[in-house]
């Protein structure tokens, strides 16, 4: 691998770049560990997330939902010791526009009319000035169901047992053909299969949802809160209260964290409070309490996948039969496209000169299941690493070496038949990834000492890569647009939706702009995602903010420059003190200086979304994750006790922030794998507390190593790629595969909890 | 529900009196009553630590205390962070270690580490690790946190901030 650089980002390297950035004015920022842009607000709490914003005569709002996964509503009354003419109630009567979230057919409801798709489906809503007094009232509210007989799984969906939307309950089928699976079955001298199981997960970002309303019969409405996407919330509302698009302001308050989690959801939140800001002629603020937020908002897509292999007796590929399904639940939301990436990944890094994927996301009548970190990978890698170990076996090699026979190299199609064209060797990375976790060593001690010890040891690989940016021509028809403006007092302010939710998004943005202008990071500021502020530069989401977005800024930023050169009279060899006087004076004279960039398909990348063959991705993130896990035979509990993550991401723009990204990742993986349990009651969340449902705290994490190896991307920002969803990919394969590796049984459903490692271990005898 | 009364505490250092119901959540109080929005509600039952304060130098999940025990006591919050020279340093580590990503949990585990380093100022990884376990974080996974506060566990000794060994 000529020209790839490993290295792992220790705190001394950040810290001394910390005093370098402040003391040398325009030294390169990008590839440094700058401080946060907002962090010190962060660290003394003065952050502003939304539910520390109170406008003056605000009422407190709360949302009523059904009860039942499916049925009629009956009657709704109100009951109990509540003033209830103080209150005001919403139904869906008095949505204004349509009663839609304008999600892809936009059949899911704003406010459920006459029937209801799920539990949790919100019906009723209620505001006082009182907060207290909402809350009782709340349990107050009582409505009765005609109940019909609900679809609970894949597998009677898949059976239209019953049907519950449209003739039968597909949301979306894919297909990927390459090559010819059938022809090919007699080619192979081994034939591996295997079914595989994925639950659903909870983002679990620890400020809850919430959104204040405000509405003006001038000025239309307003709202302000926690989200990913202002420019989803933007056209649901014009929808909504069938207002212009001038008519409608979204705003983005501090988040605290998304994961994917608010995606879609928000829009449904905005679009309630600023229902009874209608009505109440007041602000509404709607904060969910914890179990609200868990049992009503979307989580990652349940999946099953079958997986028929076959091979030629050295292990190599001979065809691959993939049937992925998702259970996407009432309403299609996100499906097609959480649907889409976990289907084109669904085959992997691997050569395979024939290839079959049949991707369906089915109905159910669970609330609807939508974006969490990973977008339908992490089901599909689960399945695929899971059954790329049980090949191996099959075909009596190692692990390491059953991978290396079969990844992709230079030029090789993937399964859209798209030409690998990062020169990333992934035999390599297996290599470094390898020694750095001592895994060969390891294995032989592990080996010895799990004889007679009730507590086994094991390592597991998982090989991956993830897309950066949407799929196929999904940023062709997003068509971005992002900008820089300099402002009256000389510094360069970024203009984009582009939310920062923790990820950094801010920093690195600054970063790149810095760069593009030579200029020192602390001119930068970043504008506040505001739509009456800030072009679409579309959601934040599918680790496109730093490749895609963060491209548009540093060309916007070359277009400021050139307006200062050629109309400002700027030096092309200005320091800082120039360039903030040039910016000072042209807005004295003239105005706005604002320069934008409209994203633009590099002419190399081909799609068709009808055959599904061609570029699904401009640029992928590859990586090798292994982990070291311990299982033990008398509690049933298995613990990670060492985790490395390899990747190659492009340039690292800030590498503090890129490790903290992985590291972040790597955790919710490992609650994935183990911890994370949801627990469901005819299509209802159980448990939505932090108290049983079980995510990973400071003690029960490895210190997750963290090592990048780099191939600047042509189209990303010096070289950038995407890193937010790669990391969740891989941990929970290489977690069941280290415990087959530790006891011999393999497990093939997630999160594997005790209760179901016991019930594994004891059929297999082991326990 | 019971009858309001008034309750007089000091917040950071200032006497406050409010009239609230006695069951009411100190976590309220101190974010509705005196806007002092730095503590988080996460969870609302003590699991995520995002709304750990002072009280009486003693963390506590200040969702799961009611007013009425407040009375004639000493709360500190995160707001008052920066007027301690431990809390300066940790803030600045966090800051340096990107310890703080969505910032959500950070007012409380500065907090618990804080509890923390004046429990044991030369802690190993495995003491900050049982140390921070009560404050939950989904962004970082909890290496650059422990960073921070190793970090920042070494610059208090030096500057005599912390004492040298354990307690």
């Amino acid at each position: 691998m000529p020209g790839q650089l490993l290295f792992s980002s220790s705190s001394k390297q950040g810290s001394s770049c910390f005093v370098t950035n402040r003391s040398v004015m325009v030294d390169k920022c990008v590839g440094k560990s700058v401080p946060r842009k907002e962090g010190w607000e962060k660290v003394t709490g003065a952050a502003l997330y939304v539910d520390d914003i109170v406008k003056p005569d605000m009422l407190h709002g709360a949302t009523i939902r059904s009860t039942i996964s499916r049925g009629k509503i009956d009657r709704i009354t109100f009951e109990g010791d509540i003033p209830w003419d103080e209150f005001v109630i919403v139904t869906a009567d008095d949505i204004p526009g349509e009663n839609s979230t304008k999600m892809f057919v936009g059949e899911q409801p704003v406010l459920a009319k006459e029937r209801v798709n799920h539990p949790e489906e919100p019906i009723v809503l209620i505001a006082h000035a009182d907060p207290y007094l909402v809350r009782k009232a709340r349990t107050q509210v009582k409505i009765s169901y005609i109940e019909e007989t609900p679809c609970l799984s894949i597998e009677d969906s898949l059976n239209k047992a019953p049907v519950v939307w449209g003739e039968d309950n597909l949301f979306k089928t894919i297909r990927i053909n390459k090559g010819d699976v059938d022809a090919a079955q007699s080619e192979a001298e081994i034939i591996v299969e295997g079914e595989y199981f994925t639950g659903a997960s909870e983002q679990l970002y620890i400020e809850n949802n919430g959104m204040i309303g405000e509405y003006d019969a001038e000025e239309g409405v307003t709202v302000t809160g926690s989200m990913q996407c202002p420019y989803y919330v933007h056209p649901a509302l014009c929808a909504v209260f069938n207002l212009p698009k001038n008519k409608v302001r979204v705003i983005q308050s501090d988040t605290g964290g998304g994961f994917g989690g608010k995606e879609d959801y928000p829009t449904i939140i905005a679009a309630h409070a600023c229902l009874l800001a209608m009505k109440a002629g007041k602000p509404v603020k709607l904060i969910y309490d914890r179990e609200e937020d868990m049992v009503a908002t979307t989580k990652r897509h349940p999946s099953r996948t079958i997986i028929r292999s076959g091979h030629k007796k050295d292990g190599t590929l001979v065809f691959m039969d993939v049937d992925f399904a998702l259970d996407g639940g009432a309403y299609m939301t996100l499906s097609p496209v959480v649907l889409s990436r976990g289907s084109i990944h669904a085959a992997g890094p691997y050569r395979c000169p024939n290839v079959k994927i049949l991707g369906r996301a089915v109905a159910t009548n669970y609330p609807p299941h939508g974006a969490y970190r990973g977008f339908g990978n992490p089901q599909s890698f689960f399945a695929l690493e899971r059954h790329m170990e049980k090949a191996a076996k099959q075909c009596g090699l190692t692990a390491d070496e059953f991978r290396r026979r079969n990844f992709f190299r230079e030029g090789d199609l993937t399964a859209t038949q798209q030409v690998v064209q990062d020169r990333v060797d992934m035999r390599e990375l297996l290599d470094q990834a390898l020694e750095a976790a001592d895994y060969h060593n390891k294995r032989e001690r592990f080996k010895k000492e799990n004889e007679g010890n009730p507590v086994k040891k094991g390592m597991g690989i998982a090989a991956f890569f993830h897309g950066s940016g949407f799929t196929g021509g999904g940023e062709q028809k997003m068509a971005s647009i992002a900008g820089v403006e300099g402002t009256k007092d000389g510094k360069v302010r970024v203009l984009a939706a582009s939310t920062e939710i923790g990820q950094g998004a801010k920093t690195i943005f600054s970063q790149i702009v810095a760069d593009a202008l030579k200029l020192p990071y602390d001119m930068i500021e970043v504008a506040r995602p505001d739509t009456d502020d800030v072009p679409n530069s579309g959601p934040t989401v599918a680790s496109r903010t730093c490749m895609v977005v963060g491209k548009l800024i540093q060309t916007a930023s070359l277009a400021l420059k050139q307006s200062l050169v050629q109309e400002g009279g700027l030096d092309e060899d200005y320091t800082p003190e120039q360039f903030a006087q040039a910016c000072k004076d042209y807005v004295a004279r003239n105005g706005k200086l604002r320069r934008y960039s409209q994203y633009e398909q590099p002419a190399n990348i081909v799609w068709s979304d009808e055959t599904y063959v061609g570029d699904a991705y401009g640029a992928y993130g590859w990586a090798i994750y292994v982990a070291e896990v311990s299982f033990d035979t008398r509690t049933y509990e298995a613990r990670v006790n060492d985790f490395v993550a390899l990747q190659e991401v492009g340039k690292v723009i800030h590498p503090i922030m890129a490790e903290g990204q992985v590291q972040g990742g790597v955790a919710q993986g490992i609650g994935y794998a183990l911890y994370e349990n949801i627990v469901w009651k005819n299509g209802r969340m159980m448990n939505g507390q932090m108290t049983n449902y079980i995510m990973p705290t400071a003690a029960d994490l490895p210190v997750i190593r963290v090592l990048f190896a780099e191939q600047p991307y042509a189209s990303g920002p010096q070289g950038a790629k995407g890193v937010g969803e790669l990391p969740i990919d891989g941990p929970a394969p290489a977690i069941i595969n280290a415990i087959e590796d530790a006891t011999g049984v393999s497990v093939n459903q997630i999160p594997a909890t005790p209760e179901i490692l016991m019930k594994e271990m004891e059929a297999a005898g082991v326990c | 529900m019971s009858v309001k009364k008034h309750y007089s505490f000091l917040v950071n250092g200032e006497n406050h009196t409010v009239e609230s119901y006695p069951a009411n959540r100190l976590l309220d109080v101190l974010r509705e009553d005196l806007r002092l929005t730095g503590c988080k509600e996460g969870c609302g039952e003590g699991e995520c630590g995002s709304c750990s304060v002072f009280l009486d130098d003693v963390m506590v999940n200040s969702c799961l205390v009611p007013i009425a025990q407040v009375q004639g006591r000493q709360v500190r919050t995160v707001e008052a962070l920066s007027s301690d020279p431990l809390g300066k340093i940790l803030q600045e580590k966090f800051l340096e270690h990107n310890g703080a990503q969505c910032g959500i949990c950070t007012p409380g585990m500065l907090v618990a580490a804080i509890t923390l380093l004046r429990r044991n100022s030369q802690p190993t990884l495995g003491e900050i690790q049982d140390g921070l376990a009560g404050n939950l974080c989904r962004c970082t996974g909890y290496k650059k946190i422990f960073d921070a506060v190793a970090d920042a566990a070494q610059v208090a000794r030096e500057q005599g901030v912390l004492e040298g060994g354990k307690a």
